[in-house]
């Protein structure tokens, strides 16, 4: 009984609390960096677009709203030919940059992305891709793959021996 | 040509509040749970109501082609009638009111104990497990607290020594009858919530379990009169604990006794929202064990005890 | 006899004489492996197979054992799941994964790799090797192969498959202890014609496919359905791939009875003319005979049509070798059996009417490649069956090492040990006789090789025949060596348990067939059983031949009356058909000239009305192969609107044509029924192949991977709202990732899947057994059947021998797997590999004309003079020249002949 009254009370006190709702148009709140928002595609720390074109995401998509067609630039470096998402489809579940093995696709605090016309939610690469690293700096996936993309020479990777000489019977 | 007038003032009045209610308590629960509730439309959100209205009006009138049509169209009109029909015995202030009935409290009883008709009818013509579980659930409910609602009026009655409402307040004038009949007052005020089946004891909805309860089906103009009906209820069982309990008009001469009627009402109606933003719904075994085993013999110990001081001080 | 193993605590009864691997494999267990590949044999290099096996009940330790290099034997008690082998395997991972390069999103293998299939598999999951990795520099392996030698974990699978099983020689492994090296001894293209099995060869992604990479696509987002390679009379099965409405790559489909576990490099790479800017997407008219062709919009296209079938009341239809059979019969359909024509030069169909009757005479069965592969004795007579039919070469390959393997079997190895077994054989071959003009590219496993004229060659035939049976055409005149060549030959085909001759009509000689039948019939009365392989050039050469139909050069007669004739040409290139004055008339004297085809060509150039039909991507249809297996291909591209299917075009025609006022196909099951209903010689086909209707629990074969991705977004720059996924009315595959779950019928699987096998090792759970036939049969049925009691009356006159005359050689025609079909050569990778027109001559007779390697040369064939390439080719006997031929910018010549050769000096 007197447990009721008390949290008559309570309650009632909560009359002349702060309000914790953001009044947001007017407001805007605080979203942390890892906030799941508009997804852009970032560049690496030598300004080149990250993206490998490696289908990852595309396949991860549980709604299926990645499309990509990968091809290939002179070094044999590899970037996709167009990157498509339809935003009107996408959940914002981040699988996407989960599945991302070279930090390319990235979710930000933005989800400012309503539109009159459901047509202006197909975005495009260039419509994409930013001009920085985005949540991670300094990660270049060339650097540390085995393939030689002009980024790095074979064997000057992080990890890598200088080539082998075959014609070496040396140990 | 005044009977008229003060009929369609009480109308007036009554639906107005009732409207009122709706954007009153989405605010008011805001309040307590520290957020604002509807503040888009209109200043301070006010026309949320007419916009819910409009919502409300423009939706599909949909009756379930399985349910039972004549009955399921008529519940709703049950509800929203028999409380109407009890707002005629009410009186707001000296001379303002429908009808001076000196049987108005019996009225009244009589009155709610018709307006389950509508539940038990509404949830049965639904044709659904759900809505019949809590038409089933708001027929026990009610005729539970039925009994010791009428009960706890009892000693006002006998202390005002009428069924007049008017004369119930006149008889105030010394004193409120909140503090002879506090046992009878909480009873009463207890058992209002339960008739009402506002929060905690909305057993008959419980959207948790049964998904709105008896009115599962209905949608529309027709829930939207299930909606409003609620509201009138809270009205009317705050305007009764005014009268019975609070001296109804009566107040000091610098407002007019209109306005204490309605500042009283207004503190009850709050109370009630209050209610719900604080406390959960108790199981349904539980409210029917408080009914019969501790607040029906208190209710007869209040009548019994009253009894037997106004005979011993006659 | 059935032998039982207890594996895993449960009994199974199993053929003897497998490897345990091969056993698992078989019940659906998984076992992880590498280096095995069932067409290959074990060798038990990469000890990713280790299973615990126990001497008796009572041994509950156990021993760890490779499965592949355990034969199966009653009682066998074998452990897969074991702790110890768990661990066994997951370390061999772990090590092999060491210097495996953090590739795998920039690698085309991902995601079909066998190497990522068992790393999950095994459960290494965590790589804690922290120094640094080894590194290789990559070669330029030519057009077709990229390499990426750093993803390379020393399997071997590459060099026993380039070397042991094709023979190649330009491949090797070098280096030495963990520097061993996969490639060539310097940059430059992989020579072998099978050089892009190594893509479905290697667990990994050292060798990936360089025309999937200027388009690349994951396997799991294509479109794929079970297509067929129509770039020889082989008739592979494959997988074709589709995405963004552009063919991404062919892969191949297993058939045990055809191609196996691989393709040629012709079938594999000459996709790509189905995505060409020359493909023909809209329909043309020419308004006037002097003016252009122009695209036209449909409704004029009708116009024209019905005003084109309301003047003309003749026409004169033209099939094709390289159209479907339903494509062939809806032609013949709309302008009557006697107006069709076969689309081929009198003396092919001569030659295609000669080898099919022999063929239905029953004397002889024709081979699978299967049977092929089992043949003890093999004699090819003047054909290079690499160039022209590929994967027949391959499996005369393997019939070569038949009599190793049955010396090994003997001493008590088994036949799947491979190193072991080759170790046993050294140099031990099945005879292998090759006759033909020139060097050929199986030389290096024959027996003996014999270079002279079509007609010695047929001579040879004819004597052999002559020896194995008195009663045959006796040859009168054959030199010393001949004679005992034909003797030698004669001496091991009696004794030959599988004797296997192989010819065609590619060398224009019908006397070779003749010589061909006659060994088989002589060998027949012999009381054996001989098989007969004719190579046809194209992929319906056999069916089309199975149809009535006259040649290219009875068409011209009809018009010679002076009666005005309409011509349609289905998917026909005429101008590759006969000499060019001759089509020009042709087309001169038919008035309209419609034509159907996809790729722009001569021939369509002049036509006056073109529409534009489906390639075998596009369309579904039937094919006769040269064994005469009819198999059906479905399409892969999804509809478009720009190309119908063939027959489809054609039924349209019909419709608009007076007399067809009531065609009522509408679906491609009518045609295909139609025709087995009218033409007897394939009835055999109706029913055969699950018709549209077909349905696996109310469901239809679903042509993507339930991984198939971007489907909303795929066409959402066009148009927000994706739309339905195109119907497919005509065919029990669905252009939807939705469909059955079941394995489908083996004629109908789009692509090889089974949990935790992503790669293309999954091929082997459809099987009943690795290397044996699909679960429930191998795809295609047989319309020609052999039978016992038939004979054939022998072949009458021999051949004459072929007499040089001075100043004239006679022209022989040397065709390339690159270049001598028309569709392969006009895809990328394909044409890169085309040589220039060239001429095969002997050292000493270019020498006394002061030719030398690479002079251009003037050749004078009959009336006509082109200038082509001098080759010096020391295997040719003087007074013959071996001439390219098909390859593009050569024009028609009819070959052989006698011709003039002048030296041009630059």
């Amino acid at each position: 009984m007197f447990s009721i009254l008390r949290s008559l009370w309570y309650t009632f006190l909560h009359a002349f609390h702060k309000r914790e709702t953001i009044l947001y148009p007017e407001e805007k709140p605080y979203l942390p960096p890892r906030y799941r928002g508009r997804i852009i595609l970032s560049r690496d720390p030598d300004g080149i677009e990250r993206c490998v074109a490696c289908y990852l995401c595309a396949a991860a998509c549980p709604v299926d709203c990645i499309s990509l067609q990968a091809i290939e630039g002179e070094n044999g470096r590899r970037y996709p030919a167009f990157f498509r998402i339809n935003f009107s489809r996408c959940i914002f579940c981040g699988y996407c940059e989960e599945a991302c093995p070279t930090y390319a696709i990235q979710l930000t605090p933005d989800f400012e992305m309503g539109e009159y016309n459901r047509q202006n939610l197909v975005y495009e690469k260039e419509h994409l891709l930013i001009s920085g690293e985005g949540k991670y700096h300094g990660y270049d996936f060339y650097k540390v793959a085995g393939i030689d993309a002009g980024v790095k020479e074979k064997g000057e990777g992080a990890n890598e021996q200088p080539p082998v000489d075959v014609k070496s019977l040396m140990p | 040509m005044i009977f008229i007038l003060i009929i369609a003032g009480v109308l007036f009045i009554v639906l107005t509040i009732a409207a009122g209610l709706i954007y009153i308590e989405r605010r008011l629960l805001g309040l307590w749970q520290d957020r604002y509730g509807p503040n888009r439309v209109g200043p301070f959100g006010l026309t949320q109501v007419v916009a819910d209205m409009i919502k409300i009006f423009f939706k599909e009138d949909w009756v379930p082609p399985f349910s039972d049509r004549p009955v399921f169209v008529l519940a709703p009109a049950i509800l929203i009638s028999t409380i109407l029909l009890t707002f005629a015995v009410v009186p707001f202030a000296p001379g303002f009111n429908v009808l001076d009935s000196n049987i108005a409290v019996l009225f009244f009883l009589g009155n709610s104990s018709l307006g389950v008709y509508s539940i038990v009818l509404g949830g049965w013509a639904s044709n659904n497990k759900y809505s019949l579980l809590g038409a089933m659930r708001a027929s026990a409910q009610m005729l539970t607290y039925e009994v010791f609602m009428g009960l706890s009026l009892m000693g006002v009655v006998m202390l005002a020594d009428s069924f007049n409402l008017r004369e119930i307040v006149e008889a105030q004038r010394h004193g409120w009858f909140i503090f002879p009949q506090f046992i009878g007052f909480v009873i009463f005020l207890i058992a209002g919530i339960a008739e009402t089946h506002r929060l905690p004891f909305d057993i008959p909805e419980a959207e948790g379990e049964l998904v709105a309860g008896y009115h599962s089906e209905y949608s529309g103009m027709k829930f939207g009169m299930f909606f409003v009906g609620e509201y009138m209820g809270v009205t009317l069982i705050s305007a009764l604990i005014t009268l019975m309990f609070f001296g109804g008009w009566l107040g000091p001469a610098f407002l007019p006794p209109i306005v204490w009627f309605f500042l009283k009402t207004a503190v009850f109606i709050c109370f009630f929202i209050l209610l719900r933003a604080s406390l959960p719904r108790p199981r349904y075994d539980q409210l029917m064990g408080v009914g019969w085993k501790i607040l029906l013999p208190l209710a007869l110990l209040n009548i019994l005890v009253t009894g037997a001081l106004l005979l011993y001080f006659k | 006899m059935m032998i039982k193993v207890q594996i895993d605590g449960t009994y199974y009864e199993v053929t003897p004489g497998k490897n345990l691997l091969e056993t698992c494999l078989t019940l659906g267990i998984y076992v992880p492996h590498f280096c095995f590949h069932p067409a290959m044999g074990s060798v038990g290099a990469c000890r990713l197979c280790a299973v615990k096996k126990y001497k008796n009940a009572d041994d509950k330790k156990g021993r760890i054992v490779m499965s592949c290099m355990e034969p199966v034997s009653d009682g066998l008690i074998v452990s897969v799941k074991d702790q110890e082998a768990t661990a066994f395997r997951a370390a061999v991972i772990e090590g092999l994964m060491i210097n495996h390069p953090h590739d795998c999103p920039v690698c085309d293998e991902g995601g079909e790799c066998h190497l990522q299939d068992m790393t999950v598999m095994t459960g290494h999951n965590y790589r804690r090797f922290e120094f640094k990795k080894r590194t290789y520099n990559n070669q330029d392996l030519g057009p077709f192969i990229n390499h990426e030698m750093n993803r390379c974990i020393q399997c071997y699978r590459c060099v026993r498959f380039y070397n042991d099983y094709a023979g190649g020689s330009d491949f090797a492994v070098l280096g030495s202890h963990d520097h061993v090296y996969f490639g060539r001894h310097q940059d430059g293209i992989l020579e072998n014609e099978f050089s892009g099995n190594l893509v479905e060869v290697c667990p990994t992604g050292v060798f990936t496919d360089k025309t999937l990479k200027a388009h690349y696509t994951r396997k799991w987002d294509l479109t794929n359905a079970p297509s067929l390679c129509i770039h020889c009379g082989v008739g592979c099965n494959t997988i074709a791939g589709e995405r963004y409405g552009g063919l991404r790559r062919i892969m191949n489909r297993y058939n045990g009875a055809v191609n196996g576990y691989f393709l040629c490099d012709r079938g594999r790479f000459g996709y790509e003319f189905v995505n060409d800017d020359n493909r023909i997407r809209k329909a043309q008219i020419r308004i006037t005979k002097d003016k252009n062709l122009e695209e036209t919009p449909p409704e004029k296209l009708t116009t024209a049509l019905s005003d084109a079938f309301f003047g003309t009341k003749r026409w004169i239809g033209i099939g094709s070798p390289r159209a479907s059979l339903e494509a062939n019969f809806a032609l013949s359909c709309l302008v009557g059996k006697d107006n069709f024509f076969h689309g081929i030069s009198r003396k092919d169909h001569l030659l295609v009417k000669t080898a099919i009757a022999i063929l239905m005479n029953g004397t002889a069965r024709s081979p699978s490649l299967k049977e092929i592969e089992k043949a003890d004795v093999v004699l090819i007579l003047g054909e290079d069956i690499t160039q022209t039919a590929p994967m027949t070469a391959l499996a005369v390959r393997q019939a070569a090492r038949n009599k190793g393997i049955d010396s090994t079997v003997k001493s008590g190895i088994a036949e799947w040990n491979d190193y072991a077994r080759r170790e046993k054989s050294q140099d031990l071959k099945s005879p292998i006789f090759i006759a033909s003009s020139f060097g050929t590219r199986l030389d290096d496993i024959a027996e003996k090789t014999y270079r002279a004229s079509p007609m010695d060659i047929a001579r040879l035939g004819f004597a052999v025949a002559a020896m194995l049976n008195k009663n045959a055409p006796q040859v009168k005149g054959l030199n010393e060596a001949q004679k005992e060549l034909a003797k030698e030959i004669t001496g091991v085909l009696k004794d030959a348990k599988i004797p296997v001759i192989i010819t065609g009509i590619h060398s224009g000689s019908p006397d070779m067939l003749h010589a061909a039948a006659n060994i088989a019939e002589a060998l027949k009365l012999n009381g054996q059983h001989p098989l007969l392989s004719f190579l046809l050039p194209e992929c319906n050469s056999m069916g089309l031949g199975m149809m009535d139909g006259k040649s290219l050069d009875d068409a011209i007669k009809l018009t010679d009356g002076g009666e005005s004739a309409g011509l349609i040409i289905l998917e026909n290139d005429l101008y590759r058909r006969a000499d060019k004055a001759f089509i020009d008339s042709l087309l001169e004297k038919c008035n309209p000239v419609i034509v159907l085809d996809h790729l722009v060509n001569e021939t369509t150039l002049k036509a006056d009305i073109l529409l534009p039909v489906g390639t075998f991507a596009e369309s579904e249809g039937t094919l006769v192969n040269n064994e005469g297996r009819a198999q059906r291909f479905y399409r892969v591209l999804p509809p478009d609107g720009s190309a119908m299917e063939s027959w489809c075009q054609i039924r349209d025609l019909m419709r608009l044509s007076v007399n067809h006022e009531e065609v009522l196909w509408e679906k491609f099951d009518d045609v295909a029924n139609a025709m087995t209903d009218q033409i007897p010689a394939f009835s055999k086909i109706k029913g055969y192949f699950p018709d549209a209707d077909f349905r696996i629990l109310n469901e239809k074969i679903k042509r993507q991977t339930i991984r198939f991705s971007g489907r909303t977004a795929i066409s959402a720059n066009i148009d927000v709202s994706e739309p339905k996924p195109p119907d497919d009315p005509g065919s029990p595959l669905a252009f939807s990732m939705e469909g059955s779950d079941e394995v489908p019928p083996s004629s109908l699987v789009a692509y090889y899947w089974v949990p935790g096998w992503n790669s293309y090792q999954a091929m082997n759970f459809y099987l009943d057994e690795p290397n044996g036939s699909l679960k429930g049969g191998d795809p295609g049925i047989r319309l020609i059947e052999a039978s016992a009691a038939n004979h054939l009356l022998f072949f009458n006159p021999v051949a004459l021998s072929f007499r040089s005359r001075s100043g004239e050689w006679l022209v022989v025609p040397a065709y390339r797997i690159f270049g001598s079909e028309e569709l392969s050569s006009k895809s990328r990778a394909v044409a890169a590999r085309i040589e220039i027109p060239f001429i095969l001559m002997n050292y000493g007779e270019a020498e006394e004309l002061g030719g030398k390697d690479n002079d251009m040369v003037r050749l004078t064939l009959a009336d006509k003079i082109i200038e082509v390439k001098l080759k010096i080719d020391n295997s040719i006997p003087a007074g013959i020249l071996g001439l390219s031929t098909g390859l593009p910018g050569m024009p028609y010549l009819e070959l052989p002949g006698m011709g003039k050769l002048t030296v041009l000096k630059s």
